[in-house]
């Protein structure tokens, strides 16, 4: 559909914009010649109304040959041949209608008074229909181009959701075989221990592979992901890794995206505590406040080692997720003083969200 | 018994997870010719042990705190054959895969483990391949060394690739120059080059590496060659090819 066309404003406006050029065309006109005021208005305003469609059509020969696929050549010859035919065609209805008018008494020899100024004619329907050209090169630039950021919106919101479903699948191979290997050390001294591991293990997957489907849930879901994986994790350290948790009941049916805490406890057991040959602490935290919610994740940590630097990548995601979630509601903030890990996350608390 | 006459294997299990350990112990219960002489639960204790026991054959997990089973190999040199114990890394696999080391993935199978002893035996006596070559490979492509280790006796220390002020290349050692101190390791200064990082580490002259961040300024001395200042006012010579690196690498930072 023609784009000056379909919103009916859009049209009025075209139409308005030929005001003008009738009103200069008239002024060409009656001004040089034999032609009176009248005479000219008469003639140009039912010529303009018609011509203005003819430039419309200007749209299709522009979509036939779009300006980045056409040699300039063609181009020029495509819409110079155009121009001049239809110019012609219009003159030639000017001179039908002047002839049609000078019937009238009113109008006596208004053909022959508008003979000296075909030229005058014919040099401004060419003209003008090289501008509707012009115009409309210009509007499929812009549809072009919005199209084009369509796109690339698009995609790069697919490539984030694909990203996202990407980093729910995720199990770190590292954590699966190390459990597998306690499991197997486990089978030989203490078979009902193994037992539970394997049952810990596999409560842990399912609920991984369960909660990367949602798109969010309440804190207590979370919290109990994150309870299988540090038992499974305990089993692996023993007395190396120390637990301490303090999230007040209510907040525990806030709302919030799956597995955004797990990476983060993750990173604090595998940057953390297996850095330290005597081990550390875990810590988690959360508060309420103002509609707002706050949790803390701490680790102690080993400052002469690599300063958690592989965490870095886990860290940027659980950003993104949030950002992507919360925009700018949302904060994360980081901290690594006297051995001590924080990253502390704070966003809305959303209760109401369990409805959907 | 026929396996009265096989030789007597002194064998060190090195893992920081009890559980691992474990296994390890069972696994070598089986073969009455291996003695688990000591089981250490992190890479200093593996150091230790290794001077005092002198096992003739060592399990050693890769991924443990402080000390990396790489590093307890660098530090304890080439002479004790090594089976590595990893859960999963892909680039050390391939780095053992390349080096012909042998290796044990977790969870440990009965097979696969004594497929690994059998192999160890055949080599007793062999070299190990030396410890740095191994660590590079199995580093990440662009990842440089974060830090040293080094011994002196059993005394292991660690320092900072931040905390290096210059390598000085001597005989087949390199001294590490930190804090006002020097430390000795076994390593050519070539292959040290190749793990630090050449944004922060120029090789300023043939047997000196220096880090960027400490050099004050350079002046001229004689002819053709120079001398780097550093911040504690040690005056390192600079090679003409040495300072044309400096001058990249002061290029890239302004």
């Amino acid at each position: 559909m023609h784009p000056l066309l379909t919103p009916i404003n859009r049209f009025g406006l075209y139409l308005l914009a030929w005001v003008p050029l009738a009103g200069i065309l008239t002024y060409l006109i009656a001004v040089p010649g034999k032609l009176g005021w009248l005479d000219a208005a008469v003639l140009i305003i039912p010529l303009c109304l018609v011509y203005q469609f003819v430039c419309l059509s200007a749209w299709y020969s522009c979509k036939a040959a779009p300006i980045q696929k056409s040699t300039g050549q063609r181009l020029w010859l495509t819409h110079v041949i155009a121009a001049a035919i239809l110019s012609l065609l219009w003159v030639l209805l000017a001179r039908l209608l002047a002839y049609g008018l000078s019937q009238m008494l009113a109008f006596q020899g208004l053909d022959l008074r508008l003979a000296s100024q075909l030229s005058v004619l014919f040099g401004a329907g060419f003209l003008l229909y090289l501008l509707s050209v012009a115009s409309h090169y210009v509007i499929l630039a812009i549809e072009d181009s919005s199209k084009a950021e369509a796109r690339l919106q698009e995609t790069s919101l697919l490539a984030r959701d694909a990203e996202l479903k990407a980093l729910k699948a995720q199990v770190n191979p590292h954590f699966l075989f190390n459990s597998l290997n306690s499991i197997s050390a486990l089978t030989s001294v203490d078979p009902a221990k193994a037992r539970e591991m394997c049952i810990l293990l596999a409560e842990f997957l399912r609920m991984t592979l369960g909660l990367g489907e949602k798109a969010s849930v309440p804190l207590s879901e979370e919290l109990s992901l994150l309870h299988r994986y540090l038992a499974i994790e305990k089993v692996r350290f023993g007395a190396r890794l120390q637990m301490e948790e303090d999230i007040p009941e209510e907040t525990k049916s806030v709302q919030l995206p799956p597995l955004l805490l797990q990476p983060l406890v993750e990173n604090a057991v595998a940057h953390g505590i297996a850095n330290l040959p005597d081990g550390g602490r875990v810590r988690l935290s959360g508060q309420s406040r103002d509609a707002r919610i706050s949790l803390a994740i701490e680790n102690t940590f080993d400052p002469d080692s690599t300063p958690m630097r592989k965490s870095g990548l886990g860290l940027k995601n659980v950003r993104d997720r949030l950002e992507a979630r919360y925009g700018k509601e949302a904060s994360m903030r980081v901290s690594a003083e006297n051995g001590n890990f924080r990253v502390e996350l704070s966003f809305p608390a959303d209760i109401e969200e369990v409805k959907r | 018994m026929s396996k009265k006459d096989e030789k007597r294997i002194t064998a060190l299990i090195v893992d920081d997870e009890d559980l691992a350990r474990l296994v390890l112990r069972e696994l070598t219960q089986t073969h009455p010719e291996i003695e688990v002489v000591a089981e250490c639960g992190n890479g200093f204790e593996a150091v230790k042990a290794v001077a005092e026991h002198k096992p003739d054959l060592i399990f050693l997990d890769v991924q443990m705190p402080k000390l990396s089973g790489f590093d307890v190999l660098e530090l304890i040199g080439t002479d004790t054959p090594v089976i590595f114990v990893t859960a999963y890394d892909q680039y050390a696999m391939r780095a053992f895969e390349v080096h012909a080391v042998d290796y044990l993935l977790k969870p440990i199978g009965r097979d696969r483990f004594e497929a690994a002893l059998e192999r160890a035996k055949s080599r007793l006596g062999e070299k190990m391949p030396a410890a740095p070559e191994l660590a590079a490979a199995a580093r990440p492509p662009k990842q440089f060394l974060e830090r040293f280790v080094v011994r002196d006796g059993t005394r292991v220390t660690l320092i900072p690739a931040a905390k290096l002020d210059y390598a000085e290349a001597q005989d087949d050692y390199v001294a590490l120059a930190s804090e006002g101190k020097k430390h000795l390791k076994q390593q050519t200064i070539a292959s040290l080059e190749a793990c630090l990082d050449p944004e922060r580490f120029v090789r300023v002259h043939r047997s000196y590496i220096v880090n960027f961040e400490r050099v004050v300024r350079i002046e001229p001395y004689g002819k053709d060659s120079r001398l780097a200042i550093l911040a504690d006012g040690t005056r390192l010579p600079v090679s003409r090819t040495g300072y044309a690196r400096l001058k990249t690498l002061l290029d890239q930072r302004t």
